[in-house]
Formats: C-alpha cells, sequence, structure tokens
C-alpha cells in the first residue's frame, strides 16, 4: 500500500515538466480551446500532429500514454457509431434495409473522436502528467486568487485540497487495516446480493469516520501549535517565476492556434 | 521563588463534560518552575493530566484557573491577542503522539516549511530554515519524499524538523515516542537530546516510559492532576514507594539499586540508566576487593 501512487504525475525531466504550473494550466485552457475549434480535415490533422508532438516533448512512455486512452475506448467506439448511423448528408455510402450510412457521417464521426482523444492526450501531456497534484493545487491557488476580491475562499480550498491529497494513503492504508480487522473477525465482503455486500461495507465505514474524524481533530490543533491562521499574512517557501521557457510555450500555443483557425478557412472537402 | 522562564501559579484546569455540563477536574493548582534549557520529563499514570498541562503551556487549552507565565509574560492575561498567541506558539513548540497526524504537506520539505510561511517569514528565510531543520534531524536526503512512504520515526523526525523551522525556544514532546517502534524511538529520543545539548533548546517531554524519563535532568510527576514529586532521576527513582502506589513503575535499573541497597549493600552514585546501575555495581565489587 506504499506503493500508491496520487494522480497521474510521472516523474521525468522534460520542457513540460519544468514549465511553470500556472502557465501550463492556462495553455491546457487554450488547448481545449483548440480542439473545439477545428472545422476540417486539416485543422484536425494539425491536432493530431500536435498531440503527438506534446507526446514526444514530454517524455512519458508510449505505454501509459495507451493506458490513458484504454478507459475512454468505450465512450470513443460509443460516439462513432452514434455519428455514423445518425448524421444524414447527401452522398450515401451504404444503404441497407434502415440502416444509412452517409460520407458526412463517417467525417463526423471521425472528426468528433479525433476530438475526444486529442483532448484527453493533450490536457494529460499539458497537465496531469508532468504536473504533481501539490504544483498543481499551489498554481490554481495563485491563478485563482483575484477571486478573493469577490470572498472566495481560495487559499482555504487549496488548503483543503493539499490535505486530502496527504491524507488520501493514510486513509486507505486505514481502510485496508479496518478490513482485515473485520475479516479476523468472519466478516464476508465478497459473496452475496449487491445489497448485502453494501451492508458489509457499514462496519468498515463506521470505524473509518470515526478515526477520520479523530485525525481531523488532532491536526487541527497540530496546525494550530504551528501558528496556522489562515491565508492572510503568509509566505511560502517555493514561490512560483514565469521563466522565459514559459513565453516561449505561450507564444507556441498561441500560434498553434491561429494555424488551426488558418486552415479552417481553407475549404478542403468536409467542414463541421 | 526563583523566576523560570516558564512558571504556572495556581494552574488549574477542569474539563467540561458536553452531555451533562459537568467539570471534570483534571489540574489542580500546579506551581511549576521551568528554567531556560532545562531537560524535563514529566510523568504520571494515565488520566494524571499530564498531556493537559502540556497542551495549557501554549494555550492549546486555556486554563480554567490561575496563571502561566512564559518568558516574563502571563500568557493568561485578558488582553492577549492572536499575534501574542502565536509568538507564545512560536517560542513554545509542540511534537504530539501521532506522526500522522502533524504532518500537512504532501512533500517533506513544504511541511516543514508549513509553520514558518504561517509565521509570514520571507521565502529564502524559509529555504535556509528548511534545509537547516532538516540536516539538524537527519532528513535532509528525504527532503523531496511523500510523508506516507517514511518510517514512524522519520515521520515524528519531519514533525520535529517543521518545529524547529519556528526556532522555537521550547518544545514539548507530548508522548511523541509512544507510537513508535523500538528503532524509532531511539531516533526522536536522540534528536530531543540533540536539541537540548547543542541547541539549548528546553524540552519538556511527556511520557510514561520511565527509561525516557530517566534520561532527563529533572523528573515532575503528576498524580491525579497534583504534582506528587519533583527532582533529579535519583531523588525520584531511589525512593520508589510513592511512585509504586501512584499507579507508576521505576527502571529495573533504579528498582535493582533500591533493593540492593535496601539489602546493606553500599551503592553510590548515579542510577538512573542501565550503565550508571552497571557501573555502581562494579565500583562497589571493587571497593570490596580493595578493603580485602
Amino acid at each position: 500500500m506504499k506503493s500508491i501512487t496520487l494522480g497521474q504525475f510521472y516523474p521525468a525531466d522534460s520542457i513540460l515538466h519544468r514549465a511553470d504550473p500556472r502557465m501550463k494550466v492556462i495553455l491546457t485552457v487554450l488547448y481545449i480551446v483548440a480542439t473545439f475549434l477545428a472545422k476540417n480535415v486539416l485543422s484536425f490533422a494539425l491536432l493530431l500532429l500536435s498531440a503527438l508532438f506534446l507526446i514526444l516533448i514530454s517524455k512519458i512512455p508510449m505505454k501509459l500514454v495507451i493506458k490513458s486512452i484504454r478507459p475512454i475506448l468505450f465512450i470513443m467506439a460509443f460516439t462513432a457509431l452514434i455519428n455514423v448511423f445518425f448524421t444524414g448528408g447527401e452522398t450515401v455510402l451504404v444503404e441497407w434495409k434502415f440502416i444509412h450510412i452517409y460520407l458526412e457521417g463517417v467525417y463526423q464521426a471521425l472528426f468528433m473522436v479525433t476530438r475526444i482523444v486529442v483532448l484527453i492526450l493533450g490536457t494529460s501531456m499539458l497537465l496531469t502528467y508532468t504536473t504533481t497534484p501539490i504544483m498543481l493545487t499551489d498554481a490554481l491557488e495563485q491563478l485563482l486568487s483575484p477571486l478573493r476580491v469577490l470572498h472566495v475562499p481560495v487559499h482555504e480550498f487549496a488548503m483543503m485540497m493539499t490535505i486530502a491529497l496527504r491524507f488520501i494513503p493514510t486513509l486507505v492504508e486505514e481502510t485496508d487495516k479496518i478490513m482485515s480487522a473485520q475479516k479476523a473477525r468472519g466478516a464476508d465482503f465478497t459473496s452475496g446480493s449487491l445489497i448485502s455486500r453494501a451492508k458489509a461495507l457499514v462496519p468498515i465505514l463506521i470505524p473509518l469516520f470515526v478515526s477520520a474524524f479523530r485525525r481531523a481533530d488532532e491536526l487541527a490543533t497540530a496546525m494550530e501549535c504551528r501558528c496556522y491562521h489562515g491565508g492572510t499574512g503568509r509566505t511560502r517557501m517555493t514561490v512560483l517565476h514565469y521563466h522565459p521557457l514559459d513565453f516561449v510555450i505561450l507564444c507556441a500555443m498561441l500560434a498553434f492556434g491561429a494555424a488551426i483557425v488558418v486552415l479552417n478557412r481553407l475549404g478542403l472537402g468536409f467542414t463541421l | 521563588m526563583s523566576q523560570g522562564w516558564i512558571r504556572t501559579e495556581g494552574l488549574t484546569y477542569a474539563y467540561t463534560d458536553d452531555t451533562t455540563g459537568e467539570e471534570q477536574p483534571a489540574l489542580h493548582c500546579i506551581d511549576l518552575n521551568i528554567e531556560k534549557g532545562e531537560y524535563i520529563a514529566i510523568i504520571g499514570h494515565n488520566g494524571s493530566g499530564k498531556s493537559t498541562l502540556a497542551k495549557l503551556l501554549n494555550l492549546v487549552l486555556e486554563p480554567t484557573g490561575g496563571a502561566i507565565y512564559v518568558d516574563g509574560k502571563n500568557v493568561c492575561a485578558p488582553d492577549m491577542t492572536d499575534e501574542d498567541v502565536f509568538a507564545l506558539r512560536q517560542k513554545v513548540g509542540m511534537v504530539f503522539q501521532n506522526p500522522d497526524n502533524q504532518l500537512v504537506a504532501t512533500i517533506v520539505e513544504e511541511d516543514v516549511a508549513f509553520g514558518p510561511e504561517n509565521l509570514g517569514v520571507p521565502s529564502q528565510e524559509i529555504r535556509r530554515r528548511v534545509d537547516e531543520a532538516l540536516a539538524m534531524v537527519g532528513m535532509s536526503e528525504y527532503a523531496r519524499h511523500e510523508p506516507h512512504r517514511l518510517s514512524g520515526g522519520q515521520k515524528q523526525r519531519v514533525a520535529i524538523a517543521g518545529i524547529i523551522a519556528m526556532m522555537p525556544e521550547c518544545m514539548i514532546f507530548d508522548e511523541s515516542t509512544a507510537m513508535l517502534d523500538p528503532l524509532g524511538r531511539q531516533e526522536v529520543l536522540d534528536t530531543m537530546e540533540m536539541l537540548h545539548r547543542d541547541k539549548n533548546i528546553t524540552i519538556i517531554t511527556i511520557t510514561h516510559h520511565m527509561d525516557e524519563a530517566a534520561r532527563a535532568d529533572r523528573i515532575v510527576v503528576l498524580d491525579d492532576g497534583r504534582i506528587l514529586r519533583d527532582g533529579t532521576p535519583e531523588e525520584i527513582f531511589s525512593d520508589p514507594e510513592p511512585l509504586l502506589a501512584a499507579g507508576l513503575d521505576v527502571p529495573q535499573s533504579a528498582s535493582l539499586i533500591h533493593r540492593l541497597r535496601k539489602r546493606g549493600l553500599a551503592l553510590e552514585g548515579q542510577v538512573g540508566t542501565p550503565g550508571a546501575c552497571v557501573d555502581a555495581i562494579c565500583r562497589m565489587y571493587e571497593a570490596r576487593h580493595k578493603s580485602l
């Protein structure tokens, strides 16, 4: 259980790992916008290329990349089928009984699947695979800090995130211990109907909750002893600084967005 | 009466039962003087009020009666501001029992930085303090590790580093070794004694391990919220009856020496630790051989 890893972070030394996490959040948002801007074959091809390029520069092993795609295979297949069978058009490809498949439908299906794949790959390469959860929390805290004017408790949310991340492994370990303890007392979690299995979880959840509350209480005392009093007057050890490289990446991303828009104008073949 | 660095006068505390509203007295009129740079152990059986006393000293709990003076300042005065409380907690740091429940961040060095960050220390200064504190407890190589991958003793040392980084003058260890294995316990005890010896930090350790208490310069025995005994380990352990009556144990070595003395053997010197006990017995035999 000691080997539990949080999030999907994959440690490596790449440009994307080194980039400022705040910039990466911004880039991810821009990238998502770009994927939705794409309209024709050329721009979708560019999207695919950009995703491959991101994989290459992030130095994430291909095996891991494929693993990240696997959970969405069903959604991809479903999207493709729906689009193939239910999109109307002019050029008929197959006509058999009630099934009509049009060329437009095939294009649409291809585009949609590409969009999903690129979205998943882009966000994971830019953000989740290359940024530690704690960096991500820090970045979000700083990016959202203007919202404090509107009395949004940004620091408090970030603190909650940090503590949650800190205690997930501890509580997982504890759940394991409680399960073993209940098994030793003859509890059975694996057989019976769904309802009886759900009921069998109650003797795990109750001790877990009790202990979580006790931990929370102790942690609060320990934090008080270390002079925690919210975000006011608090300094940070690691202050995030933008480096020239971050702006180079930002420019590249903007150029990429512009390229997509330009390619959309070249009316080649089917457009969405 | 001498003016200790920490001084309590008639310190009283009573818990209020949430359901019945009854007051449950935990401490009665504690008068205690702790000098700067002392290494003091507070012992007592469960419910003797030793943890309550520790929590009062840096105002995690507020006393229901009496006063506490730290560094000449009455910290129970009604005009204490939040800043004063933070200043007190910076001076008097506290390490708790469960190492898991006092680490806040997901990375060791981030956790050590937590205290100074709350105090508003400038970034570069925090960096320096964190590196120094981690080096002091011998955890520098684990600076980028995740706390849940460390052993109990290592986690507790990180917790200690987190307090050191706040540059306290006094550290309270509230049964900080109770949940550790023998190896982890040794690590924490060594760190504690190093801080006392090299950094002149006042150490107050709350424990029910008599062997640990025997290593301190002074022992305060609490029983039912009152101070039962107060003295050096030799004084305390050379008279085991009151301790046994209070439901406490005596270190085996002290118990042995006590019984040998009762039999009329002339044993001299300190008896707190097994080593000292062996020395005392050896010296006695040497003296006998010489006299024969």
